[in-house]
């Protein structure tokens, strides 16, 4: 342990500075403006961190560098998810400006507290080791829990925040008591090792009992519950319950936190823990992933169909991407071993997280904005909105557009990627299932985009659109075009991100 | 050239959506468009060499190395024609919509989107950028459908996107199943090189792949079971959407038929040819006697749709023959009937449209005598009509006859069955000129003006085609055989 290990978490330490100095300028009545701007800025610090790190390990010759004693490490995979929170949390504080005014005094502790949770995040793609991994997803928890019941005013956002206490520690727990039974079948919670003294997980498993899954009932047991508590933070069915709610419930940009950055590091974390402590019998979970994909897809979109709030809609359409997503967990390539295609999976869900970011953050921005001036979420009161606001309407059309899935956009793509890691794991029947759903979400993302352009508007005002939130809506947009129709040079390094992964 | 033909529209669109501040404007942008884009296609008809086999004009360029993915563009003598329609229509398109007068800027912005993504369907030699031109094509129908159709037009548009989105599915699922069934080396979405690949042992039966193929293709072309989106579509889009979707988007389907189904899969078409007739006998009857039954002229045309898209399937079916029965003439039926049907649809749905514009109703008893008061609109209507129910010097016989020489040493049962459908045409065509121009004028329509100057024109473009073709089907059907001898050589062995 040293200076050496120091610089290699830098990136979250700086963020979390970044978060008391953000507090610590709300105390002082004079800078209490600059709040915003000192945020924003100031998160070009863990960036440049993060930058740096990753011209070391690009280096580097394993292209990996662990620290404090091997509980994390900093490779490519774990860099990139810092930059997409980071960017996340860029867009955010440059959106969701106009929405703090309405809990002025307190956003400084607001947008602190998005920075500690986001500094678990951060952490969390870098942990070697499962005892971290719970500590990193308890910093990621814990903050989100205050920030869901952050309207004090407003009953539904205090439900929020308790279900999302309740069921987060349930969670928790569940998965804490999974990786005892890892502990105990294999003696080990070490993920990645530089000390061959010390044992990893995959080295030690044993397989007593051939037939079962993963060769040993303890072990199985140990990865289902570490699923079931994973589960939660993916908002995957059958453990979805709470997200509508808390979508429904929170203030909008800590929706889109969690729809998003959190979401992506969940992703980030359960890739890191399957391959590369279960890379060995793989096979055994890609089936429990598929099954998985399947109904979480399908409950999603199903349920997507009868909303009338278009928050709520926002909830369970994440809940139907994270289905996709786990296409891409369960598309092992069992029957093609040959190097060049075993990484599509996994390269494929860090394309398609990428690519959701920037259309799910579209669809929130669009939506805070737009709510914010009409005081309503009802899905019903964005008729004809592409009269009070073209920009904001076009924007929100692409991003569900996008989100349906139709070309040229992002969401095409990264359905594409995703699809064809299936097609090269054996699987599919589950890109027509994947397919179809695309055919059920059409349903509900085009009846919006429809009554945007056909209805006619409920009341007259134009809405005007914050320079803030134009900006970060032309960002997002620029995004989900640019990765849609020039996805090669992102997917590229949406390989180069999975190398370290699957070698 | 390709990219040139195949984005001018995107480009209009575009420079519609940032200059396009009043109406004339944005018309006139389009109207360039669609002019130069015509002039383009025509251009690279004429130079298309019917000397040499294979893709001509290709333009290459890698798009997504990692899976091996390009930007692949080519024509040969199966697509050109298509291209040619497909800007033909484009511009007909353009100027059955000069009356548009809500939200005109929007409007010629999707429709022009919709003329790239078809021209980019016959023209993508790479799976993928054929499919994601394939699903481009969705969001402008389904918005000019939408917004500016008429009746359950928001019914219709879901169920337009609904059916073709689910088809679709299944192609994906096929494409990527094509993929990664090669060894890792060659694997490629190459059209060009697929179709000479011996496509068994799959990760899937192969017969599974052809018919994710077959099932998004014959939804769009559309074959019953799979047609019931498109009267309810026809009925209720605006008139220039229905010539391109008659005109044009039907016809991805019988391309697709054509280069993909019987291109790659040799045996598989075989196989299964006689369900493939049988099914095209089916739509052909279905659809001849569905039209007798609507009383809506938009209705009827897109239900003589359905039969005449049955000789093209017809026509495919044709290539499941073996040995010395296997001739090209079949196939070239079909091809010819896409191009055709094409411009004869698309006619009738122009004069449909005027029709309605002034009499504001397609209900046939509530019209009548209209040759009296609109002549040059029914003259269209006569023609496309007698070119629709196979008239010996329009391009319509041409077609249908190929489509029978070529079908009937294979599938004899079928094609006398379907060549009854043609009797029904002539049935209802000539029924309906006579309820709908003939006979006595009803007061109301008294006072209906003629077709304006604009309308005259694209009347004209239409029967050009139908008539030239019709005297001289040479034209089209050597540039045909030039794509199409290759496809049947490989069946052939």
């Amino acid at each position: 342990m040293g200076i050496h290990d120091i610089y290699l978490i830098s990136p979250e330490l700086a963020l979390t500075g970044l978060a008391v100095v953000v507090v610590a300028l709300g105390l002082m009545p004079k800078a209490k403006g600059a709040v915003r701007a000192v945020a924003l800025i100031g998160l070009l610090v863990p960036f440049g961190f993060s930058l740096a790190l990753w011209g070391d390990v690009h280096s580097l010759a394993g292209g990996a560098d662990t620290a404090f004693l091997d509980t994390l490490v900093v490779d490519k995979f774990a860099l990139f998810f810092k930059f997409l929170i980071l960017g996340v949390l860029a867009l955010l504080v440059l959106a969701s400006g106009e929405y703090m005014d309405r809990f002025k005094e307190h956003q400084e502790e607001f947008l602190g507290l998005i920075f500690l949770a986001a500094t678990g995040l951060m952490l969390l793609p870098a942990a070697a080791d499962l005892i971290t991994v719970f500590v990193a997803l308890e910093l990621a928890t814990l903050p989100v829990t205050a920030l869901a019941a952050f309207l004090r005013s407003d009953i539904r956002s205090t439900e929020a925040g308790l279900k999302f206490l309740l069921l987060g520690a349930m969670s928790s727990a569940v998965l804490l008591y999974g990786f005892a039974f890892i502990y105990g079948a294999t003696g080990t919670l070490r993920l990645v090792s530089m000390d061959a003294a010390i044992p990893t997980i995959a080295e030690m498993i044993t397989r007593p009992s051939p037939d079962a899954p993963f060769g040993n009932f303890a072990l199985m047991i140990g990865v289902v519950l570490s699923v079931a508590g994973f589960g939660f933070k993916l908002s995957i069915v059958p453990f979805h319950m709470w997200t509508p709610d808390v979508y429904e419930g929170a203030p909008t940009p800590v929706g889109a936190f969690l729809a998003v950055a959190s979401k992506a590091a969940a992703f980030a974390v359960v890739l890191r823990v399957l391959y590369a402590a279960f890379g060995e019998v793989s096979a055994d979970w890609s089936a429990l992933f598929a099954w998985l994909a399947v109904v979480t897809m399908t409950g999603g979109n199903v349920v997507a169909m009868v909303q009338t709030n278009m928050k709520r809609l926002l909830g369970y359409s994440a809940i139907a991407h994270a289905g996709y997503m786990m296409i891409g967990l369960a598309a092992v390539a069992a029957r093609s071993q040959d190097a060049s295609t075993s990484d599509l999976g996994p390269s494929g869900m860090v394309f398609y997280l990428g690519a959701y970011a920037a259309m799910n953050l579209a669809a929130f921005f669009a939506v805070m904005a737009i709510a914010n001036k009409t005081g309503s979420e009802r899905i019903a009161d964005f008729a004809g909105m592409a009269q009070r606001s073209p920009w904001l309407a076009g924007a929100l059309a692409v991003a569900l557009i996008s989100l349906t899935g139709l070309p040229p956009t992002a969401g095409f793509m990264g359905k594409f990627f995703l699809f064809d890691a299936a097609a090269n794991a054996d699987l599919v029947w589950l890109v027509v299932v994947g397919a179809i759903n695309s055919v059920i979400s059409a349903y509900y993302y085009l009846r919006v985009v429809r009554s945007m352009y056909l209805d006619q508007p409920v009341s007259v005002g134009r809405i005007a659109v914050p320079v803030s939130v134009g900006a970060a809506l032309l960002i997002t947009t620029l995004a989900i075009f640019a990765l849609g129709i020039f996805p090669g040079s992102f997917f590229d390094l949406a390989r180069t991100v999975v190398s370290p992964l699957v070698p | 050239m390709l990219s040139a033909i195949v984005f001018i529209p995107l480009i209009g669109a575009l420079l519609i959506g940032v200059a396009g501040r009043t109406a004339p404007v944005v018309r006139g942008i389009a109207l360039v468009a669609g002019i130069v884009n015509l002039v383009l296609a025509l251009v690279l008809f004429a130079r298309f060499s019917t000397a040499e086999a294979g893709f001509q004009w290709v333009e290459s360029v890698d798009w997504i190395p990692a899976l091996n993915i390009q930007y692949l563009m080519g024509v040969d003598g199966l697509s050109a024609p298509l291209l040619l329609l497909a800007a033909l229509l484009g511009l007909v398109a353009i100027l059955a919509s000069w009356h548009i007068s809500t939200r005109v800027r929007e409007y010629f912005m999707w429709l022009l989107l919709l003329q790239t993504a078809v021209a980019g369907v016959f023209v993508s030699l790479d799976f993928i950028l054929f499919f994601v031109f394939w699903e481009l094509e969705l969001l402008p129908m389904f918005m000019l459908i939408s917004i500016w159709g008429t009746g359950r037009r928001e019914y219709s548009a879901m169920k337009f996107l609904a059916y073709t989105f689910l088809g679709s599915a299944f192609m994906l699922a096929a494409i990527l199943t094509l993929y990664f069934s090669l060894p890792a080396a060659d694997r490629t979405f190459d059209m060009r090189l697929l179709a000479e690949r011996d496509l068994t042992g799959l990760i899937i039966p192969t017969s599974l792949v052809f018919f994710g193929f077959f099932i998004a293709f014959a939804i769009k072309l559309p074959v019953w079971p799979m047609h019931t989106w498109l009267p309810d579509a026809h009925t209720d889009a605006p008139t220039a959407v229905s010539i391109m979707l008659a005109g044009v988007l039907l016809k991805m389907g019988g391309y697709g038929l054509i280069r993909i189904n019987v291109g790659l899969f040799p045996e598989e078409i075989v196989a299964y040819a006689p369900l493939l007739a049988g099914l095209a006998t089916v739509s052909v009857l279905y659809g001849a006697f569905a039209v007798l039954r609507q009383s809506d002229l938009k209705r009827l045309v897109a239900y003589s749709s359905v039969s005449h898209m049955g000789f093209v399937l017809l026509g495919v079916a044709s290539a499941g023959a073996t040995g010395a029965a296997l001739t090209p003439v079949g196939l070239n039926g079909a091809a010819l009937q896409l191009f055709t049907h094409g411009t004869i649809t698309g006619l009738l749905f122009v004069v449909v449209g005027l029709v309605y514009d002034r009499a504001h109703t397609r209900h046939i008893p509530e019209l009548g005598g209209l040759m009296r008061r609109m002549p040059i609109i029914g003259v269209g209507f006569v023609v496309a009509g007698l070119a629709s129910l196979g008239l010996p010097s329009t391009s319509g016989f041409v077609a249908e006859l190929l489509v029978f020489l070529g079908t009937f040493p294979v599938f004899a049962w079928a094609t006398a069955l379907s060549a009854f459908g043609v009797v029904l045409a002539a049935g209802y065509i000539l029924w309906t000129v006579q309820r709908t121009f003939f006979g006595p004028l009803q007061a109301r329509n008294n006072d209906l003006p003629d077709a304006k100057l604009v309308d005259a024109v694209s009347i004209a473009l239409l029967l050009l085609p139908i008539m030239v073709v019709g005297l001289y089907p040479k034209l089209l059907t050597d540039v045909f055989d030039v794509g199409i001898l290759p496809i049947i050589s490989r069946l052939g062995g």
